[in-house]
């Protein structure tokens, strides 16, 4: 087994080693001296109604909530966000390019077959298939796992994708570039396996409680859409012996106030978010039932380089400038954000960026740079700068809104009309470019700055369209086909220092999570930036 | 009555049909699409999507085979819930927006009705100002208030009841969304009881009753309640298909699995397909409905036959 030195210098700085024995401690890991609650059930609020829960049909966070607990994938997340094996015991790679994973014989599926190399074939293979029209299919693209853009545009056939059983219990990925991190991509939802005879025997209904067949902790035992879904412990699951939770249940809940509510009155444990008009209440009232952590998200104002005013450097760079973004992160959102100069948020694994020239002023020092930066531009008093700002209809969006109006007519004498649009209009209006600046944000699908550098990308419809830059490219490009991971991050800082210069964006703030948790819950993920809390590792403490 | 009926149901063919053809059209020219995302989907990808759904055809084409499979009872397969086809979506929420929506409207009638008529009877006392101010609280308190204010109260603060939640409908569930609910509709049908019965106590058949000497709660329950009850009865069809399709809000605040909530969540994802079943059903609950109060107006004013 001659691993690659990057890999494995990669993997050891996750915190990991390759012996399979000290895996143990992935499920629920009581600490010694803590009583446990004789009823061990969870209640967990989730967001909206999960779209579906065939991972290759997915692409939201409520779907990979539940998702995570019903089936496993080649690896998946410790506590802290470390890539740790699930399926395979471990795996090996000489290149970057080809990577074998070694499942675990004791793995099986929730009818008591076992879980094989060829399951994972067939659902690598199903994630690509046009037939399937997966949305993220783009993702094993994003691998560059062989041919599956061909086989995605419906070039070549599913069976040509670089995966292959080398045995029973021995998977093998080939990829088209070496892509460093790509076992931990291999953590997203879009990689879970499904159960081949299950899937081609019911077909679209496979996954109805009475039809599902997983290999996660739990199975799903019953499901009333727009109400909850019910989970017990999956008995055939490798590591049930460490399950503690007897039962798990998720509530789609749009409503923040709603939830908030039904916890308050007891009936949640953990909530999927905290409505932002009553943070500071509840701080004051229930302090020890909220939990905040950082997230791997970042809200930023799109500006659209190829029309004016905003094709003019000078006008960006002016706009972001008079931006007060500590105002924002302290004192309009207060749950613990930081203000953000980049694109990548600070908490993804090894992203440790210089900050951008303009970051190191005072913000009075950037106000008086940006006022001369618009002067040049040619707007003043007589001739002020007029543009719109669009955003999809929310309270929090229009608030930070009218505050960063005001404070680009306070310093800029900019007149900015705002518009906001229903979410779906917005998006259309957003993606066809018919906007001069407008709200966006993103969350990374794998915690590594690529899921964030890349939306910058030129063939990027989302983000990077409305730039195109050939210098950003061709970062991307070496950035792809580095080898070193102290390179990588160097051209990805690289980007980012491109992105402060040309200002494409107006990075605005970080996010945080911010939910309640009632504190008879134990084993809760604080420090996963993905915000993946296994139900496997939780369990109820006696009160 | 045989004639009457089957003349509603000719007349309500071309009603749904017109719903169905606007509705259709109308959904697919908003702007946005059942699959777009934050982030937008690869052009390839977006294609695969479309060809799987059938939303690479020409939208005529589209149209008819949608008209085709819906004449055959088949509703499609849901936009945005993939794992469920709109008829199993519409088949599990109508009943619960029904059980809800149905003790609401027993409880709004019943409850309205009553207070209506004390308050008639009792005109100008500080009875009827008290009953009628107060069910115009109930009027302009819309349930989105009234709601988190009854959560307040009778879940966070006192737990009698369950702040949310649906458990196949067992009563203890229901309490505070029924209350909800139905708050606005006792009071108007209070107000119109009220309207309606102090307009028939003032008319010359009462007061040839009263000549005849007969005694005012004979009069009231014999005579008067009848005549009466008509804008109440006219008022209860809309009533009844507000009460189930306009429940969104209590819905989304208790988080019951119902058809109003179903119905906006559709039309915010772009859930074409689903979006069209509802309609299609909320339409053909009204056509019902009107034509269940048509028949009640027969059968109530002796003036109107078919």
């Amino acid at each position: 087994m001659n691993k690659n030195k990057i890999t494995k210098a990669l993997l050891v700085s996750l915190g990991l080693t390759f012996s399979a024995t000290s895996f143990n401690a992935i499920a629920a890991d009581v600490p010694a001296g803590t009583k446990l609650a004789a009823k061990q059930e969870l209640v967990k609020g989730n967001g909206s109604e999960v779209a579906s829960i065939d991972p290759h049909k997915t692409q939201g966070v409520p779907e990979s909530n539940v998702i995570l607990d019903l089936l496993e994938g080649l690896v998946t997340q410790d506590a802290e966000g470390n890539t740790i094996p699930g399926v395979a015991e471990s795996w090996e790679t000489t290149d970057n390019k080809t990577f074998t994973f070694h499942l675990r014989k004791n793995a099986k599926w929730s009818n008591g077959d076992p879980v094989t190399a060829h399951d994972f074939v067939y659902s690598f293979q199903r994630a690509v298939d046009p037939a399937t029209a997966s949305p993220y299919s783009w993702y094993l693209d994003m691998t560059t796992m062989l041919n599956a853009s061909d086989i995605i545009a419906g070039k070549k056939d599913k069976s040509t994708l670089g995966v292959k059983a080398i045995d029973d219990y021995t998977f093998e990925v080939k990829l088209a570039t070496p892509v460093p991190y790509f076992v931990m991509m291999m953590g997203h939802t879009t990689m879970m396996p499904v159960h081949q005879a299950t899937v081609e025997k019911y077909g679209e209904q496979w996954t109805k409680p009475e039809n599902f067949v997983g290999n996660g902790a739990f199975v799903m035992s019953k499901w009333v859409v727009n109400e909850r879904i019910e989970m017990t412990p999956n008995k055939y699951y490798w590591d049930n012996d460490k399950t503690v939770l007897t039962k798990v249940t998720y509530l789609p809940l749009e409503n923040y106030v709603a939830e908030m509510n039904r916890f308050l009155a007891g009936e949640i444990d953990m909530t999927y978010d905290v409505p932002n008009e009553h943070f500071k209440r509840l701080k004051k009232e229930h302090a020890e039932s909220l939990a905040i952590k950082g997230d791997l998200c970042t809200y930023y104002y799109s500006l659209n380089t190829h029309k004016p005013p905003f094709d003019d450097l000078r006008v960006r760079k002016a706009v972001s400038y008079a931006v007060d973004r500590d105002v924002i992160a302290k004192f309009l959102l207060g749950k613990g954000e930081k203000p953000a100069y980049g694109l990548t948020p600070e908490i993804v694994a090894h992203f440790d960026p210089v900050l951008p020239p303009y970051a190191k002023l005072t913000q009075k020092e950037r106000n008086a740079e940006a006022k001369k930066l618009l002067e040049e531009a040619g707007y003043n008093a007589a001739n002020p700068l007029k543009f719109s700002l669009l955003y999809n209809t929310s309270e929090n969006h229009k608030k930070l809104a009218v505050a960063i109006g005001s404070m680009w007519k306070k310093t800029l004498g900019v007149e900015v009309t705002l518009e906001n649009q229903e979410w779906k209009t917005y998006l259309e209006t957003k993606n066809q470019g018919n906007f001069q600046a407008a709200r966006a944000s993103w969350c990374g699908d794998y915690n590594e700055a690529s899921t964030f550098t890349s939306l910058m990308e030129g063939n990027n419809t989302t983000g990077g369209v409305h730039y195109k830059s050939a210098e950003y490219d061709k970062l991307t490009e070496q950035a792809i086909l580095s080898t070193s991971e102290e390179e990588r991050q160097k051209l990805y800082y690289a980007q980012e220092a491109l992105l402060a210069k040309d200002m494409p964006i107006i990075p605005i703030y970080q996010y945080v999570k911010a939910r309640l948790l009632n504190p008879h819950v134990g084993g809760y993920a604080h420090h996963n930036a993905e915000d993946k809390n296994y139900s496997k590792n939780m369990y109820i403490i006696a009160d | 009555m045989f004639k009457f009926i089957l003349k509603r149901v000719i007349e309500a063919i071309p009603t749904l049909l017109v719903l169905i053809t606007v509705s259709f059209f109308l959904m697919r020219f908003a702007p946005g699409s059942p699959f777009s995302s934050e982030r937008e989907l690869p052009p390839q990808v977006m294609q695969n999507i479309n060809a799987k759904y059938g939303l690479d055809k020409p939208v005529f084409e589209q149209y008819t085979t949608y008209l085709t499979n819906v004449l055959q009872g088949d509703l499609g397969p849901s936009f945005k819930y993939q794992d469920f086809t709109v008829n199993e979506l519409v088949v599990a929420a109508l009943p619960v927006s029904a059980k809800i929506g149905a003790f609401a409207f027993i409880f709004a009638l019943v409850c309205g009705v009553a207070i209506g008529t004390i308050a008639a009877l009792k005109q100008n006392t500080w009875l009827d100002y008290g009953l009628m101010s107060t069910s115009m609280l109930g009027i302009v308190m819309p349930s989105f208030v009234l709601a988190p204010v009854l959560i307040y109260i009778f879940s966070i603060g006192l737990g009698w009841f369950p702040a949310g939640g649906w458990f196949d409908g067992s009563l203890k569930y229901m309490v505070l969304p029924v209350l909800g609910m139905a708050m606005m509709y006792v009071a108007t049908f209070a107000r119109i009881t009220r309207g309606s019965m102090i307009e028939t106590l003032n008319s010359n058949f009462i007061r040839t009753a009263r000549a005849k000497g007969l005694s005012f709660s004979y009069i009231v329950l014999r005579h008067a309640l009848k005549p009466a009850m008509l804008p109440v009865v006219s008022y209860m069809g809309p009533a009844f298909v507000g009460i189930i399709t306009g429940s969104v809000v209590i819905e989304t605040i208790f988080g019951l699995p119902g058809i109003g909530k179903l119905f906006v969540n559709a039309a915010f994802n772009r859930d074409y397909s689903l979006v069209m079943g509802i309609t299609i059903l909320i339409g053909l609950l009204f056509i019902v409905f009107n034509a269940i109060v048509d028949i009640l107006l027969a059968y109530v004013d002796p003036k109107i036959r078919y």
